[in-house]
């Protein structure tokens, strides 16, 4: 009874601020959504540039979430568990993509990996691999960007994780091996999905990274936030039907983790 | 509370200047507006001029979709007419410049280029403006004439994001105008192209209508067109018509 009369009593001036921040939200989708040609909206989706982005935006993000995951854990993992000295930096540097503008993260990409980078140039050199204007480039920025994601919630979860169960585990004989694979990843599993999940929508949805590192080309570097910015000056209906495309992948993703996320 | 809100930051930016004037101007005018809009500061004191770069068909986008634009500098002649058509400029538009296109390679050259005919070289890394950007399908009609399909390896969003690549030894070759070229500082080379394959960009200047200040916004349009701009523009590399 109490509780019920305290929701009853929520201040107004909260009530109205909190309507002014959904409408943040809110307005923007629903002036995509006022813009959208839906007549023309099956030919555009099928526009040879629609398919060759989205075909390249799938591979480029599955891909960094891999990555992200492969060197990701470990990272995470070293950071939760073990003093280094350096440890406090080596955080740093992974929080930074957070905050750095995606624009400057691409250009330290091209100074660092360009054909004249300070380890690009090298690698040119002695393998004649160029990074910038490859599926790799996109990659690289994307994974770059993303995997801060994955580190953080990973080491969130492996600082919570009650320590016993590993414990008893070692005690009872299992090999360091054994107990990361059948008791520490299992218990910390949603943190690790949710992680990856938030890894691979900042990669699907870059935009600054890839466009300054890797450039824009269909077919090769050209992914759907890059073919919705490009389409903007050329075709406004393009730009409109490639951005609800985007809308509704990501809403199918936060509707299949709903349990997670949404859950009162 | 909104009202609050938005009066405290109307009386903030009054702090600042009397009156700002929002001047869009193609990527490609960047250092000679930033010194035609400080000449511009001093002739007329408490005027702030805030400068909006970008590719020509951005610039347009934004005015069409309502953006608060005062004076609106195009690279070419189709985006200011979109603009026109769409009754958001007051008067007549004017050509206050002139640009041609010139092929920039990284100093040094070191992919060899020559001429148009390497765009079609596979093994070379090449960028061109993208479509809809006026660079880009100027260099497009270029190629065209001299009969080169380009192995293009990226379309990048304006002019200055091209040389800024090329600059940086990224991309082996460019097509972009000959002021950028001069804006590189020497980080960039020229290669001419042949008059019979170039074309002459005319940059048009208007006022847009639903401009807050349309009388400095007139007063700008003259002063790029005074002899004073004219200087300035020709200081960077454009032609007067």
């Amino acid at each position: 009874m109490s509780r019920g009369r305290a929701e009853e009593r929520a201040p107004v001036s909260l009530i109205v601020l909190a309507i002014l921040g959904a409408g943040l939200f809110a307005v923007p989708l629903l002036g995509l959504i006022w813009r959208v040609p839906w007549r023309q909206l099956p030919a555009l989706l099928t526009d040879d540039v629609v398919i060759d982005a989205l075909g390249l935006s799938l591979v480029t993000s599955l891909t960094s979430t891999g990555i992200a995951l492969l060197l990701g854990f470990p990272l995470a993992w070293l950071l939760a568990n073990r003093e280094f000295p350096g440890r406090r930096l080596v955080r740093g540097l992974v929080l930074l993509p957070l905050v750095l503008p995606p624009v400057v993260g691409g250009a330290a990409l091209l100074f660092a990996l360009g054909r004249r980078g300070l380890v690009g140039e090298p690698l040119y050199q002695t393998t004649g691999l160029v990074l910038p204007f490859s599926i790799w480039g996109v990659v690289l920025a994307t994974t770059f960007v993303a995997m801060p994601f994955l580190v953080i919630t990973v080491e969130g979860a492996l600082r919570n994780l009650d320590r016993r169960y590993e414990g008893a585990a070692a005690s009872l004989g299992a090999s360091r091996w054994t107990v990361l694979r059948r008791v520490t990843i299992p218990m910390i599993a949603p943190s690790l999905i949710a992680g990856m999940v938030l890894t691979w929508a900042r990669a699907f949805g870059e935009f600054g990274a890839t466009i300054t590192f890797a450039g824009n080309l269909q077919g090769r570097t050209q992914t759907l936030p890059l073919a919705v910015f490009v389409a903007l000056e050329s075709n406004r209906d393009l730009a409109v039907a490639i951005s609800l495309l985007m809308v509704v992948i990501s809403l199918a993703v936060l509707v299949a983790l709903r349990e997670r996320w949404w859950k009162p | 509370m909104a009202l609050a809100l938005a009066g405290a930051l109307a009386a903030c930016s009054g702090q600042s200047a009397e009156e700002t004037l929002v001047v869009s101007a193609a990527a490609s005018l960047d250092e000679a507006f930033n010194e035609i809009a400080t000449v511009f500061e001093e002739e007329h004191p408490g005027t702030d001029v805030l400068l909006n770069f970008a590719g020509s068909s951005t610039l347009r986008e934004q005015i069409l979709e309502g953006s608060p634009v005062d004076v609106f500098a195009s690279a070419n002649i189709s985006n200011m007419d979109a603009v026109v058509e769409a009754g958001e400029i007051s008067g007549q538009p004017e050509i206050f410049a002139l640009n041609q296109l010139q092929i920039a390679v990284p100093a040094g050259n070191p992919g060899g280029v020559d001429g148009l005919a390497d765009f079609s070289n596979e093994f070379l890394l090449l960028g061109l403006c993208a479509e809809g950007v006026p660079c880009g399908d100027f260099a497009r009609e270029s190629l065209a004439l001299a009969g080169v399909v380009p192995a293009v390896d990226s379309n990048e969003p304006d002019v200055r994001a091209l040389l800024t690549k090329i600059a940086a030894g990224e991309l082996d070759a460019g097509i972009t105008y000959v002021t950028d070229v001069v804006a590189s500082g020497g980080d960039v080379e020229g290669i001419v192209i042949p008059d019979e394959f170039n074309t002459v960009a005319e940059y048009p200047i208007a006022t847009v209508s639903s401009g807050t200040s349309p009388e400095l916004a007139a007063a700008f349009v003259e002063l790029v067109r005074s002899e004073t701009g004219q200087a300035i523009l020709r200081d960077h590399g454009f032609a007067s018509p």
